[in-house]
């Protein structure tokens, strides 16, 4: 039955996630750094100020973090947090929430990724369709070829260029960060601070969106060719279908199933997607989190992200995998 | 072996049609000089080696020739209720119109003929809707779950997907989808070679009993002379792009006239020399080289010295049969060696 598959589905996301979990917590103990240790030591060399009683105040963090316990019981610690979606306390924030800091910078992300991959996913499929369409004019055809040299620029190259000719020397687009901070002291709900916070995301998602159009284009392009030869587009016209039907309920229909499996990995690498670009545009976002939390070695920030990252992979793979069957009939999971 | 019945009237004449394929090695003609007329009802197999032209001649008439290949020249005119109109003509659009409407394809994978995507239905409309937008669509769900019938399926395959069917049960789907619209003329395409024989008669019977019923007339293109003897009316055997024979199925079986046509019919096992085989010396030529004079006299087992130079007459003799041979003269009567000018000499091989 479906509601069978869905559940066991379920099911393997629960065992893909403790797994990555595990692994997660394990990993970075296996390295010697004390993270309490160095968040003290950068204090002190920034500062200058070494407390005398630093170790004690060492001791006590770490007793207040449960780093001192057994690592057994650290896990359990951890992944019981982690199942009620407590992530504990920030090192470089302290004393703020992982949670706190994660669903500050989250929504940023999310809106900003999440916009540009859906674009670069139907832009760049759209244009590979048409490119291996034999009936498109020539220079569609060959739009393919610049967008992958553009596509070997990794996106943080292109976002410098890009601030530098537009938002530099140009003038026309900010230079960094979400939102005009002189005009608005904290996030709102109102069309200018939209239009405002629109104007910001321009660039990056330029970058973002130019970087990887190529990609979409090329990949489906290439299983257009491949559709293009199979007998049901042959018998098709053999039907006298119009040209529009044929291109898309027999082309494109067939073409796409692939790059929606890629659509749904993209989604899922969408926290981790813009890390540089963000961080180029100065934009408050999980990138921006994720390198301020891995300069100030804030391990509890960093297995958030982590974690999230995961989620977000293993959660996409999980929609997707539900959903194919609508996509493709010859899937089904009924079937044991 | 069956006879036509039926009214007779012309359905589809092919003039003099040419079709080339510009390919790197140069030009090829893959049909050259083709000329046929088919009486509605009837039923014509196309035989002959592979990559004898068959199938460019039928995807010539549905003017579905892809670059390099073109159709250079002659016409091919069919006959319906609308009047007469040359598919070699026909702007983009038309053919499109007329494509099923008036001439259907049936493919030879049928395995991969239809959406993998789409139901069984959905494929049946959308042919439909292309054709007549103005027809309701329960109207076009009736007929579709008819045509579905008249080819022995029932009627929930409408609902289906291609994959829930097996290979015979798609090749009926597509000839269901052939016959939606009553078109004049059906080419069916070897359109039993993937299956086993047992399911090839039973498609083959379909093809047949729905082509009467419509009264279309069908080219059925093949190498299965079996087949051929069991379902045709008349047989049209090509070799090299050129059609060398074409004769009434009782006739091209025993007596045939053209030495490739004797030589295909001896080749056929036989229940009385079992395990005896007669093959055609020779390999099919290569359509870049061909022999001068007549195609075949490389391979024919009566050649003569005028095979070498000239190409053969096309005759037909007094009761209708085409032939293409110097044997033969204008009007199908066996030459003999003075008429010949030449001594017929036996082939070396």
């Amino acid at each position: 039955m479906r509601l069978s598959y869905v559940i066991r589905r379920f099911l393997f996301f629960l065992l893909v996630m403790w797994s990555a979990a595990t692994v997660l917590f394990f990993v970075p103990r296996l390295s010697p750094i004390n993270p309490i240790r160095e968040r003290f030591a950068e204090i002190q060399r920034s500062t200058g100020y070494a407390p005398r009683d630093m170790e004690q105040l060492v001791k006590a963090f770490e007793a207040k973090f449960g780093l001192n316990k057994p690592l057994i019981e650290q896990y359990f610690d951890y992944i019981s947090g982690l199942a009620r979606g407590d992530l504990g306390y920030s090192l470089m924030r302290y004393p703020r929430t992982v949670n706190e800091l994660i669903g500050q910078a989250l929504p940023w992300t999310i809106g900003l990724v999440t916009v540009t991959t859906l674009l670069t996913f139907l832009i760049g499929t759209a244009i590979g369709a048409l490119a291996g369409w034999p009936r498109s004019p020539g220079w569609v055809k060959g739009m393919v070829t610049p967008l992958m040299v553009l596509a070997a620029v990794p996106p943080y190259l292109l976002g410098l260029v890009l601030i530098y000719f537009i938002a530099f020397r140009a003038k026309l687009l900010p230079l960094s960060g979400a939102y005009t901070t002189t005009r608005f002291n904290a996030p709102e709900l109102s069309l200018e601070f939209l239009l405002d916070v629109g104007r910001h995301a321009i660039l990056p998602a330029l970058s973002l969106i130019v970087a990887s159009v190529g990609f979409w284009a090329l990949g489906m392009r290439g299983m257009g060719v491949t559709v293009l030869g199979e007998d049901y587009v042959n018998f098709a016209e053999h039907k006298g279908l119009k040209q529009g039907r044929i291109f898309y309920w027999y082309y494109v229909r067939n073409a796409i199933l692939p790059q929606v499996t890629g659509l749904a990995l993209a989604f899922g690498s969408i926290v981790s997607a813009g890390i540089l670009v963000e961080y180029l545009y100065g934009f408050p976002g999980i990138g921006s989190l994720l390198n301020a939390a891995i300069g100030a070695n804030d391990f509890f920030v960093i297995y958030g992200i982590g974690m999230i990252t995961i989620f977000a992979v293993g959660f996409s793979m999980m929609v997707v995998d539900i959903l194919y069957p609508l996509l493709d009939p010859r899937i089904r999971y009924d079937r044991r | 072996m069956t006879s036509l019945n039926g009214t007779r009237s012309v359905a589809l004449q092919i003039n003099d049609l040419q079709v080339t394929y510009y390919t790197d090695a140069g030009r090829v003609k893959a049909v050259d000089g083709v000329s046929l007329t088919l009486q509605s009802g009837e039923r014509l197999g196309l035989v002959g080696e592979s990559g004898c032209g068959k199938s460019t001649l039928a995807l010539a008439l549905m003017q579905m020739i892809k670059p390099p290949g073109r159709i250079e020249s002659g016409s091919a005119i069919i006959y319906t209720d609308d009047g007469a109109v040359d598919l070699l003509k026909l702007s983009e659009e038309e053919m499109r119109q007329t494509r099923l409407s008036k001439i259907s394809y049936i493919p030879q994978g049928a395995m991969n003929s239809l959406n993998p995507v789409m139901r069984i239905g959905a494929q049946m409309l959308d042919a439909m809707q292309d054709h007549l937008p103005r027809a309701s669509k329960r109207e076009l769900i009736e007929r579709a779950e008819h045509a579905l019938e008249s080819v022995e399926l029932k009627r929930s395959v409408f609902q289906m997907y291609p994959h829930e069917l097996s290979g015979g049960m798609k090749q009926r789907v597509c000839i269901a989808i052939g016959i939606l619209l009553n078109p004049k003329v059906i080419i069916a395409d070897e359109p039993t070679s993937a299956l086993d024989v047992v399911v090839q008669r039973q498609v083959m019977e379909t093809i047949r009993r729905v082509q009467e019923k419509i009264n279309a007339a069908v080219i059925l293109i093949g190498h299965d002379m079996g087949l051929m003897a069991q379902v045709t009316h008349r047989v049209a055997v090509m070799y090299a792009g050129k059609l060398v024979e074409v004769s009434n199925v009782r006739e091209i079986f025993r007596h045939p006239l053209h030495p490739y046509a004797q030589a295909l019919i001896r080749s056929l096992p036989r229940l009385k020399n079992k395990g005896v085989f007669h093959g055609i010396p020779g390999l099919a030529p290569s359509l870049l080289h061909l022999p001068s004079g007549c195609v075949f006299h490389p391979r024919c087992d009566r050649a003569m010295e005028i095979c070498k130079i000239a190409a053969p007459p096309r005759s037909t003799t007094p009761d209708g049969r085409f032939v293409s041979c110097h044997l033969y003269d204008e009007q199908g009567n066996p030459t003999t060696p003075d008429q010949r000018g030449m001594q017929a000499h036996t082939s070396p091989r």
